[in-house]
C-alpha cells in the first residue's frame, strides 16, 4: 500500500515532465524497431535489386532505393540497431573511464590528480579523429573497435566535468559527516559524491551521446569503423553525399532517423534531470 | 573514579602557512572519563575546531604538522592507519558538526541516510528501518514517520541537526564530539537540542566533549570545562570549579562578557581585541596583549599549567601573587 502509493506518485511526477515522456517514446519507439527490424522490414538490408536502382521514394520503396538498388526503408531500419549498439556501447565506455577518472581527481587531489588530469589533457588535445584513427589501427577495423577507440578519445569531457564537480563537493560538510561515520574512501566517492553529479552527468550524456554516434560514423565514412554492407547510417549518410543531387533521399532518410534519436536522447537526458533532482521535486 | 577515555598528551598543531608556520594547537593536556562532559570554551579562532578535528584525524591533511599523543581507550590514534580510524570514526566516536544545514547528503531521504549509518554494522533492512525510527523518536523529532521519508532540503534546521545526532547515536559511540551544535540554530531550539544531549548521556552513558562559545550552555550540561585561548588551555577544572573560582584573567572576561554579567549601563562587556595569529614560537603569554594585568614578565616568559587543585589548573603568572 505504502509502496503503492509512493510508485504513484513517482509515475505522476513522470507523465507531467513532458519533455522526458517525449523523449522516453522516441527512444521506445527506436528500442522498439530495432527489435522488430526482422518483422517490419520489407526488405532485407543486403538484398540488391540491380535493376531498380536510384529510385525516388514510392509505394514499392517508401524511402527509395540506394545506388545498389538496395530499399533504404529498411536499410534504416536495421541501422537503428547499430545507432543504438554505439549510443550504448560507446555511452557506457566513455561514462565509465570519465567518472573514475575524474572521481580520482577531485577527490585525492595532488600528484594522482596532476598524473590523471595531464592526461585527460593530452587526451584532450590531440585532435579525437586521429587519435581514434591510431586506436583503430591498432585494434583492427570494425564497429566495436571503432566504438571503443572513440570511447577511449572521448572520456575526457566526462572527466574533466566529474573532476570539478567532486571538487566543489570533496569539502562540503556532508562528505565530512560521512568521513566522521566511518565511510570508506570508495564509499565517499561513489555513494556520497558521485550521486550529487548523477544529474548534470545524465544531461552531459544525452548531449555527447549524438557526438559519439557521428565520430563512429567518421571513423565508418574513412572506411575503418562500419563495414558495407552494413546499414549503418553513418555509413549510408556519407555514400549519399556523392549522389546528393541526384538521389537526396540517399542522405536524407538515415539523416533523420539520426536526428530523431538525437532529439530523443536530448529530451530524456533534460527530463530525467529534472526529475532526479530532489529540489525539483518538492516543487 | 570512573574509567579514563580519551587522553589528549602534549597535543599541538601547527599548520604550514607561507610566511612560516601558524600555531593553532599548543601543548593541551585533558582527559574525558566515560560518561562525561568535557567542554572546550574559548573565542572563535583559538583552536577548538581544530581540537576536535584531529581526534578524528578529519583535519584537512596536507599541511599540518601534529605532536603528542592522542590516546583513546589505552590506542594512540595518530599511529592508526586509514583502515583502524574507518574503524573507529562512527563506530566509538561520532561527531555532530557545526552546520546540520549542510551535514546531511541532499540526495538520500534522512531516513534512509540514518539506516545506511546502521547498515555498516551489518544488520538486517528491516531491523536498521526499525532502529532509525526509535531513533527518531529518541531525539524527538516531530512526526517521525513521516520525516524518515524526507529530504534534507524538506527539513528546518533544528529537524536536521535531530537528523545529525540521530545519525551519530545509531551506533552507540562511547564518545561524542559536538562541535558548536547549536551554533546555526536559534535560541528555543537550541534548548531543545540541549535537552536532547543531555538526555543521552543520561541514557546511553556517552561522554560528549563539548565544544562551544557559549557559557550558558556549559552550565546546563557539562561536568569539566577546558577554556582555550589562541592554541592553549589556558585554565581547565570541575564546571563548579571554574564558575564559582575562576583564576586565570581570560576565563573572568570571557564569563563577565556574559549578557547576565552586564555592567549597570546595559553595555555588554568585551575583551578588547581578538585572538592574535601565532606565527613564531616567541616565550611569553599568549593573552597577555588583551590581558588587563599584565606585567612584563607575562611577555617575556611563558608560564607554565599550575595545579590548584586536582582537577582544577590554570596557566597565568600572576596566579596567587596579586588579586585581580
Amino acid at each position: 500500500m505504502e509502496n503503492n502509493s509512493k510508485w504513484k506518485e513517482t509515475l505522476n511526477e513522470c507523465r507531467k515532465n513532458k519533455s522526458f515522456m517525449i523523449g522516453l517514446i522516441i527512444l521506445i519507439s527506436i528500442c522498439l524497431v530495432a527489435a522488430l527490424a526482422g518483422v517490419i522490414a520489407p526488405y532485407d538490408y543486403a538484398e540488391q535489386y540491380v535493376g531498380e536502382r536510384f529510385m525516388a521514394p514510392c509505394a514499392k520503396y517508401p524511402f527509395g532505393t540506394d545506388q545498389l538498388g538496395r530499399d533504404m526503408l529498411s536499410r534504416v531500419i536495421y541501422g537503428s540497431r547499430t545507432a543504438l549498439w554505439v549510443a550504448f556501447l560507446g555511452g557506457s565506455l566513455e561514462l565509465i573511464i570519465g567518472v573514475v577518472v575524474g572521481l580520482l581527481c577531485g577527490f585525492f587531489g595532488k600528484w594522482v590528480d596532476k598524473v590523471l588530469l595531464f592526461m585527460t589533457d593530452v587526451t584532450w588535445c590531440i585532435p579525437g579523429t586521429i587519435l581514434a584513427l591510431a586506436v583503430v589501427t591498432i585494434l583492427g577495423k570494425g564497429l566495436t573497435n571503432s566504438i571503443i577507440a572513440i570511447s577511449l578519445v572521448a572520456w575526457a569531457s566526462y572527466a574533466r566535468t566529474v573532476r570539478a564537480k567532486t571538487l566543489s563537493l570533496r569539502n562540503m560538510a556532508f562528505v565530512e559527516t560521512g568521513k566522521a561515520f566511518g565511510e570508506s574512501n570508495v564509499a565517499l566517492m561513489f555513494r556520497y559524491i558521485l550521486p550529487n553529479i548523477v544529474p548534470s552527468l545524465i544531461v552531459l550524456v544525452s548531449l555527447n551521446l549524438p557526438g559519439t554516434i557521428m565520430s563512429t560514423t567518421t571513423l565508418s565514412f574513412l572506411g575503418l569503423g562500419s563495414q558495407p554492407p552494413s546499414p549503418d547510417w553513418g555509413l549510408a549518410i556519407s555514400d549519399g553525399i556523392s549522389n546528393i543531387t541526384r538521389a537526396p533521399w540517399l542522405s536524407l532518410y538515415p539523416g533523420l532517423a539520426l536526428v530523431y534519436t538525437t532529439f530523443g536522447f536530448n529530451l530524456l537526458g533534460e527530463g530525467l534531470r529534472d526529475l532526479l533532482d530532489p529540489h525539483m521535486k518538492s516543487q | 573514579m570512573s574509567e579514563e577515555l580519551l587522553r589528549l598528551d602534549h597535543l599541538s598543531i601547527d599548520y604550514k602557512v607561507k610566511d612560516g608556520y601558524l600555531s593553532a594547537v599548543n601543548d593541551i593536556n585533558c582527559v574525558i572519563n566515560k560518561g562525561e562532559v568535557f567542554a572546550i570554551v574559548g573565542e572563535s579562532g583559538c583552536g577548538k575546531s581544530t581540537v576536535a578535528h584531529s581526534i578524528m584525524n578529519l583535519l584537512p591533511g596536507g599541511n599540518e604538522e601534529i605532536s603528542g599523543k592522542i590516546i583513546f581507550k589505552g590506542k594512540n590514534l595518530r599511529e592508526c592507519n586509514q583502515k583502524e580510524m574507518e574503524a573507529i570514526r562512527g563506530k566509538e566516536i561520532g561527531m555532530i558538526f557545526q552546520n546540520p544545514l549542510d551535514s546531511l547528503n541532499p540526495v538520500y531521504t534522512v531516513g534512509s541516510q540514518t539506516a545506511e549509518a546502521i547498515l555498516l554494522d551489518k544488520v538486517d533492512k528491516t531491523e536498521a528501518w526499525n532502529r532509525v525510527l526509535k531513533l527518531f523518536r529518541d531525539v524527538k523529532m516531530p512526526d517521525a514517520e513521516e520525516r524518515m521519508k524526507s529530504f534534507p532540503h524538506e527539513l528546518s534546521g533544528g529537524m536536521r541537526q535531530r537528523v545529525m545526532i540521530a545519525m551519530m547515536l545509531s551506533r552507540n559511540p562511547e564518545l561524542l564530539i559536538a562541535d558548536e551544535p547549536t551554533t546555526a540554530l536559534d535560541v528555543t531550539i537550541e534548548a531543545q537540542i540541549l535537552d536532547i544531549l543531555i538526555q543521552l548521556k543520561e541514557q546511553f552513558n556517552t561522554a560528549i566533549m563539548l565544544i562551544t562559545h557559549n557559557f550558558g550552555l556549559v552550565a546546563e550540561i557539562a561536568d569539566k570545562i577546558g577554556i582555550m585561548y589562541a592554541g592553549e588551555m589556558v585554565e581547565s577544572g570541575d564546571v563548579f570549579e571554574i564558575f564559582e573560582n575562576p583564576k586565570h584573567p581570560y576565563t573572568k572576561l570571557l564569563m563577565q562578557a556574559l549578557p547576565s554579567g552586564t555592567k549597570k549601563d546595559g553595555r555588554l562587556q568585551t575583551i578588547e581585541g581578538s585572538v592574535p595569529r601565532i606565527t613564531e614560537k616567541k616565550p611569553g603569554c599568549r593573552f597577555a596583549n588583551r590581558c588587563p594585568y599584565a606585567k612584563d614578565i607575562c611577555f617575556n616568559e611563558t608560564p607554565e599549567a599550575v595545579d590548584i587543585s586536582e582537577t582544577h589548573f590554570c596557566r597565568c603568572h600572576m596566579l596567587g601573587k596579586e588579586e585581580f
